[in-house]
């Protein structure tokens, strides 16, 4: 395997920095705090993460409505990210945006997407650009099960493939479209089968072992470098909490959500480091009160962050002209 | 009379025109066993089975234009798209397709079809979930728009709309879903093309839509502590639009305000004072009034959505600011 200790280190720390994240914003959620909808990344950590370790800062991602894992995996600040679910003025998008908008443009985050699908095109685009331009910045595109079946799934990938574009397309597969199971969405059992139909390599993995979707991830953003084109890859998964926080989750077993968290990709990788020698018991708390420590103090920042100007609301909308404000 | 929630209220009328005709049936996304993301089609699933209840994958594309292909060959779909917003990625069916096919064929084929569609902000749903886009549908000749603002006047207009013989767009505001409102006993349907005047007055014709129906009838309360005496009107279909009942009450008014959520620049409201002012003007004593959401998209916060989308105030500044 070629991650160093410290590359393991810090996916662990990822990992569960997003883990704590999420279960934060599920209490502020239940306590009111957070308006519209939140949908978490709980359960599918090792993906964002995997997928993420594989790239380099000057890299660019496409996210999803799903998309607070992603942002965490690629650099976002978290204090910043937190400030926008709350609405605040001092968030990722001053408050326009919220859980759906977050976007960092600088550090290759082309935004979560409240649209379902809406991240295929914009992706191939990213690496038409990448191209273009001659630089080897390669985009991972992050997709649900349920994005598959979009029109944009089939027109984003044909035409990063024929252009050979330096694109990984992730399926995030956690078996279900709100509260379609994907047996009922599509025929096929295996997302990445489709990449026959473009040409382009389609590989499975396990989505919530981290290592495997480094690995494979990492070969495919090598192919991506050398202008040999996309791939794409499906890793399976699960989501604990319901599709958005109020999600009452009628359609799906007791027994299956049991079984999927008895593969937790967070204990699972845990208990391998351990087991490896590269963290004790005692670095894993270390770790864990690490990230709730940095969690409160994106909290504090955000709870205590102004509200927006109302007359915010008019700027923003075109580089060169402001809307009048209501009089 | 009883007493039913606009959500329920659109039910009914499914249930009811299913149960007509069985060439009618629903399909969409999480509309089965789920009930729809926003509990509309409720118990429809088990009432009437997956196949008349269809849940589809994610595939706006895929839903309109497979409603069209099954209208045009003798069924009467009733496609849910979840929300405004999601009209974008199904534009071409409905634009290009639904809207044009019989006029293209010289009138030899029919697309029965109604496209259910929530719509409004409200919700801090932000930018991409919040839109009211219905003024889109009303520039595309081949489509009628339907949206209505109360329980009974929802059921009585999907009933007509699913049995239309065209395309329909048939707008729903989120925000109205749990509003309760009597369904008349012997509610039938209601014509497309037909206004509802919701309150009587004599100063100012307040023409309003959906949502913004509430909003106008609380600002003709407050106004009419003031003096002045508002005549509320709901067009309750934009196409066909009832143009009578609107110029009549400009006639008696003399003045006349347009309220809508959507943005003002390029609404609905523009075609509306086109009418007064091309059917109406020598009756008008004072340049008409458009009131709708600073031209911004819809924003997260909830202050900013609020400040961005309007409310009673902003009415009753119009309103004065024609009758001064
Ligand atoms: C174009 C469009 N259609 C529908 C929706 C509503 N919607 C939001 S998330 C979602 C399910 C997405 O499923 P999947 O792609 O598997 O992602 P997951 O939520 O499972 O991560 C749906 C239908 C949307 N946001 N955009
Ligand atoms: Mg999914």
């Amino acid at each position: 395997m070629e991650l160093s200790k410290e590359q393991l280190i810090e996916m662990y720390k990822k990992m569960v920095q997003i883990r704590k994240f999420e279960e934060r914003v599920v209490k502020l959620f239940a306590d009111g705090k957070i308006p519209g909808f939140v949908h978490l990344y709980i359960g599918e950590e090792a993906i964002a993460v995997g997928a993420c370790s594989a790239i380099e800062p000057k890299d660019y991602i496409t996210s999803t409505h799903r998309g607070h894992g992603h942002l965490i995996a690629k650099g976002g600040k978290i204090d910043l990210m937190m400030a926008e679910i709350l609405g605040k003025a001092t968030g990722y998008c001053k408050g326009k945006g919220g859980s759906m908008h977050i976007a960092d443009v600088d550090l290759g985050i082309l935004g979560a997407n409240g649209i379902v699908g809406g991240g295929f095109t914009i992706a191939a685009g990213a690496g038409l650009s990448a191209k273009m331009r001659g630089t080897d910045q390669v985009t991972l595109c992050f997709f649900g099960d349920g994005a598959s079946n979009q029109t944009t799934f089939h027109e984003g990938i044909n035409m990063a493939s024929i252009w050979n574009l330096p694109v990984v397309f992730i399926c995030e597969n956690n078996q279900y479209g709100i509260s379609l199971h994907q047996s009922r969405h599509q025929r096929v059992a295996d997302v990445s089968d489709r990449a026959v139909a473009y040409g382009i390599p389609g590989v499975t993995v396990d989505g919530n072992d981290v290592v495997a979707v480094y690995e494979a991830v990492n070969e495919a953003v090598k192919r991506a470098r050398n202008g040999e084109g996309p791939t794409l890859i499906e890793c399976k998964t699960y989501r604990h909490r319901g599709h958005f926080e109020g999600d009452p989750v009628v359609y799906r077993s007791e027994n299956e959500f049991n079984e999927w968290l008895k593969k937790d990709p967070i204990p699972r990788f845990e208990e391998k480091l351990t087991e490896m020698g590269v963290l004790s018991k005692k670095e894993v708390d270390e770790i864990n009160e690490w990230a709730v420590k940095i969690i409160d103090e994106a909290v504090e920042f955000a709870l205590n962050s102004p509200e927006p100007e109302l007359e915010s609301a008019v700027r923003d909308v075109y580089t060169d002209i402001i809307e009048e404000v209501r009089k | 009379m009883r007493s039913l929630t606009y959500a329920e209220a659109i039910r009914e009328a499914l249930k009811e025109e299913m149960e007509n005709d069985n060439r009618v049936f629903v399909m969409g996304e999480d509309v089965g066993k789920f009930g729809g993301c926003f509990g509309v089609t409720g118990n429809l699933w088990e009432l009437f089975g997956e196949e008349r209840v269809r849940d589809t994958p994610i595939s706006e594309t895929a839903i309109i234009g497979a409603s069209v292909g099954a209208a045009a060959t003798g069924m009467r779909p009733v496609p849910e798209i979840m929300f405004a917003d999601f009209l974008t990625v199904c534009m071409d069916q409905l634009v290009n397709q639904a809207a044009k096919i019989r006029y293209m064929f010289g009138g030899k084929a029919k697309i029965p079809m109604t496209v259910r569609v929530p719509v409004g902000a409200g919700l801090s749903a932000a930018a991409q979930h919040s839109q009211s886009l219905e003024a889109w549908f009303t520039h595309v000749p081949g489509l009628k728009v339907v949206m209505p603002s109360t329980p009974s006047d929802a059921k009585g207009l999907l009933k007509a709309a699913i049995r239309d013989d065209n395309p329909t767009m048939f707008f729903e505001h989120k925000i109205l879903y749990s509003i309760k409102g009597e369904i008349p006993d012997d509610l039938d349907i209601i014509p497309l093309g037909k206004a509802d005047i919701k309150r009587e007055g004599k100063d100012v014709t307040v023409v309003a839509t959906s949502l913004m129906v509430y909003k106008a009838l609380e600002a003709a309360e407050q106004l009419e502590k003031e003096g002045i005496s508002v005549e509320v009107v709901d067009p309750r279909t934009l196409f066909p639009l009832d143009e009578d009942t609107i110029l009549e009450s400009v006639k008696k008014t003399h003045k006349a305000v347009i309220v809508h959520e959507a943005c003002v620049r390029g609404g609905f409201g523009g075609e509306i004072a086109a009418v007064i002012t091309e059917k109406a003007f020598d009756y008008l004593d004072a340049p008409i009034k458009r009131v709708g959401a600073l031209n911004v998209p819809i924003p997260f916060n909830g202050k900013l959505e609020n400040y961005v989308i309007p409310g009673t105030e902003d009415i009753i500044k119009a309103v004065k600011a024609v009758t001064e």
